[in-house]
């Protein structure tokens, strides 16, 4: 069967809801908010693709993932093959269905936007990749006959994740190493389960174990063992360097060693890493938010995650504070509508300039000042600019710093030979991702600074795709140059 | 899975744990330290590698029961297991010829000077040891001490051995002669010590004990007042110039979760056996 719906009609088809679990019962669980398609919404939801020729969804997604044919399977009722037709590019559907920034990508182009509201595409895609894992038949594809050769993969988020799935089925002997004693990177410790269910990381993981990848936790690259001894005594003939830019940044301001600031890193891993909402049934502690005023900063998932955590903790009044405008915010869109639906007050336009305490050292409030938006700065984006005598205090017990983190340093300062940006961002070949180090990959945030998780995803499988031309014929051509 | 291959009570409630960590082994130098989590269920803490040894693939741990964490891991001994070690983080202690080096080491701080007093002497430097103690039967490792340095001086809070006093009132007796302090135990008595030495300059250096998860510079939780700045103690440190050191933000910040670590506390107390016995479950699964 295919669709026989004229154009016109599929137009007119209002796009499917996706069932939610209301904001006043989630706002006080970490429950998954989303709760999924069922079958038939995802059919119909479909039908109102297009299929256009030259697909604008195909054409904007960070790694060209065939909208048209996956969706064209569900309305065939083939769900697995749909959801093999997205794993011909993406490694992670499971996940990126659920945090894919879909309103700048695939939807953002989609035709039917131009009448109507876009093709849910990522909740399409998730519908799939869920109905895949609950039939147990995540599709395992053959490995390779063996290369004997061995590769390394430092750190386990989206970016090292994709690789090994890639390597072990080229033939190549693959271990992972992880700094923390889980395996998934910002998946685990950052994005929230209620946004992301671990269990679904897990599964991922689970697969690549079957798949013949090994992993090792505890290893810090760069303390335990650096890149070089890999490469000689451990006798890995190629490295993959993922690891991520997970180093806060705080504001600068007076008052930041007061107690009740976090960085968001700092906050989310107590939470979601250290499972900390189940005190005490986890031993980690978190700040004890309940009937508590708290402060995030920042616009972006993060500061989003924080705040919305913050909430279901039982914080009474949870603000996002934002030196630009709402529209200026990084943060997806579906969380910033479900942030507000749960509550949280947001004050655009306004930027922290101290924090202030009380004698004991605990946070009692952050002073602000008004801030508005002036000429265009270097990115392109308006430049915000305090009000003069605009000052003013929001009374909080907490504050959790969301604006942005910076390359994690170990890898570099250990590996002397591998070149990097002022930032100290590795530089990576953009096709290849060959470092200025022989044998030496990188990929991830690690390389472009905090980016997205389908971009690492896709810097997984170009560095595996590297990495296997290396491994076959030797050649290291000089593209960064040393 | 960490096997624990060797356990010794040293005082009460102060137990050394040999463990198998061959990674860490061959890497560790004095100064650094180790984020463990016992269980699946546990906290990350950092414990301090005493010494370790890479051709039996083991690091030793000395650890003094405070709270919920430290307690549960002196319930165990040989044949058990930790679930997580990594390490070794930290900067290693800055090891030069000083010349004439006095190391105090309050409580359990005396196993963490100890490699540390070790490698000064290896430096070819004049170590004096100042130990201190509440009693008697709470000092530690005062054999091995001795060994690692040319003098030792004892100071108990009661007079029950060696000087009655604190160790800052012996280390007013060196003064003259130091050129290099290394200070390690309670805030309290590290900001003593640094009062005590900043009148002469002399190179004063202590190991902060700030509240960390990770241990490899992702959070901030652990940073600390630096002079004017912040710095991330599990990596910028543990140890640091004591005269830069704001002592009185380090106690404040380790006050953060009082509440939660007296109510763990207290419930450990209360189920001891099952907490012990659920550790030893997971251990038999693996
Ligand atoms: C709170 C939060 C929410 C986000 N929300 C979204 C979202 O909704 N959508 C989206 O697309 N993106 C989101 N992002 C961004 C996205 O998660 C990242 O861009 C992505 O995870 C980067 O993947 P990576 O594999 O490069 O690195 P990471 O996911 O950061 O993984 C790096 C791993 O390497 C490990 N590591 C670091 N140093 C070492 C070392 N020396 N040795 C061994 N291991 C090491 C780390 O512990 C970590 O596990 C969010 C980020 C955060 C923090
Ligand atoms: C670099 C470093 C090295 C250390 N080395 C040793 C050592 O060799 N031997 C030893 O016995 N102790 C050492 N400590 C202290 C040890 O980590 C704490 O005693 C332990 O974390 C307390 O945990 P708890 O659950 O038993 O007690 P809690 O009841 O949870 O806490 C008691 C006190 O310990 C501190 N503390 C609590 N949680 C943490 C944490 N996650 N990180 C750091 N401090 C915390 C706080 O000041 C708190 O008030 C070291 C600390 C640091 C930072
Ligand atoms: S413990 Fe997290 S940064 Fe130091």
């Amino acid at each position: 069967m295919s669709n026989t719906i004229p154009n016109k009609e599929r137009m007119k088809l209002p796009r499917q809801h996706m069932p939610e679990i209301a904001a006043d019962v989630r706002a006080r669980n970490f429950e998954e908010v989303n709760l999924g398609f069922e079958a038939n919404a995802a059919i119909i939801e479909s039908l109102r693709c297009l299929a256009c020729k030259t697909p604008t969804c195909t054409r904007s997604c960070p790694v060209g993932v065939d909208v048209k044919e996956f969706l064209a399977r569900i309305i065939d009722k083939d769900y697995l093959g749909a959801a093999a037709v997205i794993r011909r590019d993406n490694a992670l559907p499971a996940i990126t269905g659920r945090v894919c920034p879909q309103e700048d990508q695939c939807e953002g182009d989609c035709l039917v936007a131009k009448r109507n509201e876009s093709v849910a595409i990522g909740h399409l895609e998730r519908f799939v990749a869920d109905y895949e894992r609950k039939t147990g038949q995540i599709g395992i594809p053959e490995n390779a006959p063996s290369t004997a050769k061995k590769v390394a993969i430092v750190g386990s988020g989206p970016a090292g994740l994709s690789a090994a799935g890639d390597l072990v089925q080229q033939g190549h002997k693959v271990r992972v190493f992880e700094a923390l004693h889980e395996l998934g990177g910002v998946l685990v410790y950052g994005i929230p389960e209620f946004r992301l269910p671990k269990d679904i990381v897990r599964q991922e993981v689970d697969v690549l174990r079957k798949r013949g990848v090994e992993f090792e936790t505890n290893v810090i690259v760069g303390k335990t063992v650096t890149v070089d001894e890999l490469l000689g005594e451990e006798g890995y003939d190629a490295v993959f360097v993922a690891t991520g830019a997970g180093l806060p940044q705080f504001l600068g301001v007076p008052g930041e060693n007061l107690n009740g600031v976090y960085s968001a890193n700092e906050f989310l891993t107590r939470v979601n890493l250290m499972r900390a909402y189940r005190f005490p049934d986890y031993d980690e502690p978190v700040y004890d938010c309940r009937g508590k005023d708290v402060v995030v900063v920042g616009g972006g998932n993060t500061a989003m995650d924080a705040v919305r955590t913050a909430r279901r903790l039982g914080a009474r009044n949870a603000y996002l504070v934002y030196r630009r405008g709402e529209e200026e915010m990084p943060a997806r869109k579906e969380e910033v509508k479900h942030a507000k639906e749960e509550g949280i007050e947001f004050r655009m336009l306004t930027n922290p300039v101290e924090l202030i305490g009380d004698e004991r050292g605990w946070l009692t409030g952050v002073r602000c000042v008004r801030m508005e938006l002036g000429e265009p700065g270097a990115d392109g984006r308006r430049k915000p600019v305090p009000v003069a005598g605009s000052e003013f205090v929001i009374d909080a017990s907490l504050v959790i710093v969301a604006v942005g983190t910076s390359a994690n340093p170990l890898v570099q300062s250990t590996t002397p030979d591998l070149k990097t940006t002022k930032k100290n961002y590795i530089e990576a070949d953009p096709e290849t991702l060959r470092t200025s180090k022989k044998g030496v990959f990188a990929g991830g945030d690690i390389v472009t600074g905090g980016a997205t998780v389908i971009l690492a995803m896709g810097a997984g499988r170009k560095a595996a795709k590297g990495i296997g031309e290396y491994l076959s014929s030797g050649a290291w051509p000089l593209t960064v140059n040393g | 899975m960490f096997p624990i291959v060797n356990a010794t009570l040293l005082a009460p409630g102060v137990k050394q744990f040999e463990i198998e960590a061959p990674r860490i082994a061959r890497k560790q130098q004095p100064g650094q330290f180790v984020i463990i989590r016992i269980h699946d269920a546990g906290e990350r803490i950092p414990l301090t590698i005493k010494s370790s040894d890479p051709k039996k693939g083991t690091i030793t741990l000395v650890v003094q029961a405070i709270g919920k964490t430290t307690s549960l891991l002196n319930e165990l001994g040989r044949g058990d297991a930790i679930l997580d070690v990594a390490g070794p983080l930290g900067k290693p202690s800055e090891i030069e010829k000083y010349g004439r080096c006095v190391v105090i080491g309050g409580g359990v701080g005396t196993a963490i000077a100890l490699p540390t007093a070790q490698a000064l002497k290896d430096a070819g430097n004049h170590v004096t040891a100042i130990l201190g103690a509440r009693t008697k039967n709470l000092l530690i490792l005062e054999k091995e001490v001795r060994e690692a340095s040319h003098e030792v001086f004892v100071m108990t809070d009661d007079g029950s051995y060696g000087g009655r006093g604190l160790v800052t009132d012996k280390l007013r007796e060196l003064i003259g002669e130091a050129d290099f302090v290394l200070a390690i135990g309670p805030v309290p008595m590290m900001r003593a010590v640094a009062e005590a030495t900043r009148p002469r300059a002399i190179k004063t250096v202590v190991s902060l004990n700030s509240i960390m998860v990770d241990g490899t510079g992702m959070c901030g939780g652990c940073r600390v007042a630096i002079g004017n700045e912040s710095k991330f103690a599990c990596v910028d440190g543990p140890e640091f110039d004591a005269h830069q050191v704001d002592f009185g933000v380090l106690m404040q910040r380790n006050a953060m979760y009082r509440d939660a670590e007296q109510q763990l506390l207290a419930h450990f107390k209360e189920h001891r056996a099952e907490e012990v016995a659920r550790v030893r479950g997971a251990c038999a699964h693996v």
